[in-house]
């Protein structure tokens, strides 16, 4: 039955390229697909690779890490390089998804900081090479709240009713309101989740809405005052309003790394591997650190970025050891309890 | 035999791209993940499922509804201007549509916004302070305690904004087909109409609106089941507080699990709801259409 959709989706596939492939010159060595999230490179780099390997690199896009599973799931498409989240890496690599990489191939693996290496997502250090790290904090404007933020209490707060910007995912959703009960955010006891959904319900009426992107134009423009939302894009919020402060809550966060793998049944794999290896090297890391506001794996071009950045944004980008311990990395969960957190998201918004 | 050829792209296109993907959410719904035929996906559809089935029925109802309210005398009163301003009207009606869908819906969101376009403007005229005062003087008449401190008027993400959005979206949609049907009605009926006395209202009532009742039908059907799947509009009027079938069945593809079977199962029921509003409606229009109405 999967074949069905994978033959159909694939006629159409051959139908759109027969239609599309004709202005595209051949005179590049190879070709690779990369899958990446949005906004999360800088574009001149990926170029620039193309130059000096002479691989053509066909970059595209996509919202979640869910969307990304969906596509490759359902073998409707054909990608190399796929960088994605710890959680959903841990799933795939679970459902076979990945291919395991020659790291003989990748030299500048051995730049990548070692706490970003055998992480429970790839414990043997066989799928991955870590790509951005970063974390979730709480933005709030500090022109329009007074009170300096410390506690995930303040998101669940009736002074700030109508302010309150909430991820639209279950699992990051439900992650804020865990943090805060203190939980952990990867828990799967139902009554722990139940507990975390009664307080959601409770903030229903406060939230403004639920969002992923627009968040972003959302805190920065001022049409909202507080929100749970990714450091590294905090940074680039804060250049368009300095009004803006970031705090990781005492009760702990996410702290997340994103990173670079192969799919399974990959064609070009040694090309594949030369891109990844390139991407990890300390010149492009400190070129797409400056693009996104997030901190790169390679523990070299940390250092060389840190250097221009001030005390300020590096405790954002770069927090201290006592903040990170008390951040967790999201775990992938079996497939009754993501039913369970879907359902529970499904009932409160009904 | 030989202009019959002439369709045979589009039936490959159709069987491809139409029958196919029907049939694959067919099977998808009734089958589980390990590939063996189940019902589960619909027993399942039970709770906060039936809340989120009605509400986007509603509220696909409510928008429709207001389509044809609004929709219905432009359509009528287009129908009878000259032809040349006819065509104006026409293309600053479809003109819209030229742009991007989702471009449209954001403008809507910066216009409703707490500091968007609409309450900065209201602000700007003292609209606010008026309100205020007004509500101070009578706090100080009769001792109650409205609010003094009103700032802006809440309307993005509430559900009047997502029905606003569906109107402003798909009101093209009812216009146009209700127009060419009544462009189309033979004046000759309404003539000898005139002729054997009837008033103007008469007129519309018995001869007009039975005959235009076609492009009504097309036209309810073109607004209501886009505005019942809808997940766009509700996500970015409705600040994703408000769920839509839309929203759900985009959940079980790109949500926390990945379950295209119980996905496929809810379309196929809104499919199923959809059909039998769709019929009842239909044999409503074609006996209406020897009935008189009101």
């Amino acid at each position: 039955m999967k074949k069905f959709l994978t033959v159909s989706l694939a006629v159409a596939m051959v139908l759109s390229i027969g239609l599309l492939s004709g202005c595209s010159g051949g005179s590049y060595d190879a070709e690779i697909n990369v899958y990446n999230f949005g906004e999360y490179i800088d574009e001149s780099t990926y170029e620039a690779f193309e130059d000096e390997y002479n691989i053509k690199v066909n970059y595209n896009t996509y919202d979640t890490c869910e969307a990304l599973y969906a596509t490759l799931k359902n073998g409707g498409a054909d990608y190399d390089v796929i960088i994605t989240s710890d959680y959903m890496i841990g799933r795939m690599a679970n459902e076979g998804m990945l291919e395991e990489l020659n790291y003989d191939n990748i030299p500048n693996f051995s730049l990548i900081g070692d706490e970003y290496k055998g992480l429970n997502y790839d414990p043997d250090n066989k799928y991955t090479v870590p790509y951005m790290w970063g974390t979730v904090g709480l933005i709030y404007n500090g022109a329009e709240i007074d009170e300096e933020i410390t506690s995930w209490s303040a998101m669940f707060d009736e002074q700030y009713s109508g302010q309150i910007l909430m991820f639209d995912s279950s699992r990051d959703a439900f992650g804020v309101a865990l943090k805060y009960l203190g939980y952990s955010m990867n828990t799967t006891d139902e009554t722990e989740l139940r507990a975390a959904f009664d307080l959601l319900e409770q903030q229903k009426p406060l939230v403004q809405g639920y969002f992923q992107d627009q968040m972003y134009d959302k805190l920065e423009g001022g049409e909202a005052l507080i929100g749970a939302y990714y450091a590294g894009d905090y940074l680039m919020m804060l250049e368009n309003n300095p009004d803006l402060k970031f705090v990781i809550p005492d009760e702990g966060s996410n702290f997340f790394v994103d990173a670079m793998c192969i799919p399974a049944g990959c064609e070009n794999k040694e090309a594949a591997e030369m891109f990844i290896n390139y991407m990890a090297g300390t010149d492009v890391c400190v070129a797409n650190m400056d693009a996104t506001g997030y901190a790169s794996g390679n523990t070299e071009a940390c250092e060389i970025y840190a250097q221009d950045l001030d005390d300020y944004s590096s405790q954002v980008m770069f927090p201290s050891e006592e903040v990170l311990s008390r951040c967790e990395v999201y775990l992938n969960l079996p497939e009754d309890a993501l039913a369970l957190y879907d359902s529970l998201w499904v009932e409160l918004k009904a | 035999m030989k202009a019959k050829a002439f369709a045979y792209p589009y039936i490959f296109w159709m069987a491809l791209f139409v029958v196919a993907p029907i049939l694959i959410i067919v099977v998808y719904a009734f089958t589980s993940s390990t590939g063996s035929l189940t019902l589960d996906n619909f027993t399942s559809m039970g709770g906060s499922y039936l809340t989120v089935f009605g509400r986007s029925f509603l509220l696909a109802f409510i928008a429709t509804a207001i389509c044809l309210l609004i929709g219905y005398p432009v359509a009528h009163a287009l129908a009878k201007e000259k032809s040349r301003l006819q065509g104006m009207i026409v293309m600053i009606i479809m003109l819209p549509m030229w742009m991007n869908f989702l471009l449209r819906t954001y403008s809507w969101m910066s216009i409703l916004e707490n500091t968007g376009l609409l309450n900065r403007f209201f602000a700007a005229i003292g609209l606010f302070d008026l309100i205020n005062a007004i509500s101070g003087f009578i706090n100080n008449t009769f001792g109650t305690h409205l609010s003094t401190d009103l700032e802006y008027f809440e309307m993005i993400n509430t559900q009047g904004a997502v029905v606003l959005g569906m109107v402003y979206n798909y009101l093209p949609f009812m216009i146009l087909p209700i127009y060419s049907v009544i462009l189309k009605i033979d004046s000759s009926y309404l003539e000898a109409a005139r002729d054997l006395g009837a008033p103007p209202r008469t007129v519309f009532r018995k001869v007009v609106f039975p005959l235009s009742l076609s492009g009504v039908l097309s036209g309810i059907t073109m607004v209501f089941v886009p505005a019942v799947s809808t997940f766009v509009i509700s996500d970015l009027l409705g600040g994703a507080k408000i769920m839509l079938l839309g929203n759900l069945i985009q959940m079980q593809f790109l949500g926390g699990t990945y379950n295209p079977h119980l996905g496929s199962a809810i379309a196929l029921v809104m499919m199923i709801v959809v059909i039998i509003c769709m019929t009842i409606m239909n044999k409503f229009g074609a006996e209406e259409e020897q009935a008189v109405m009101f």
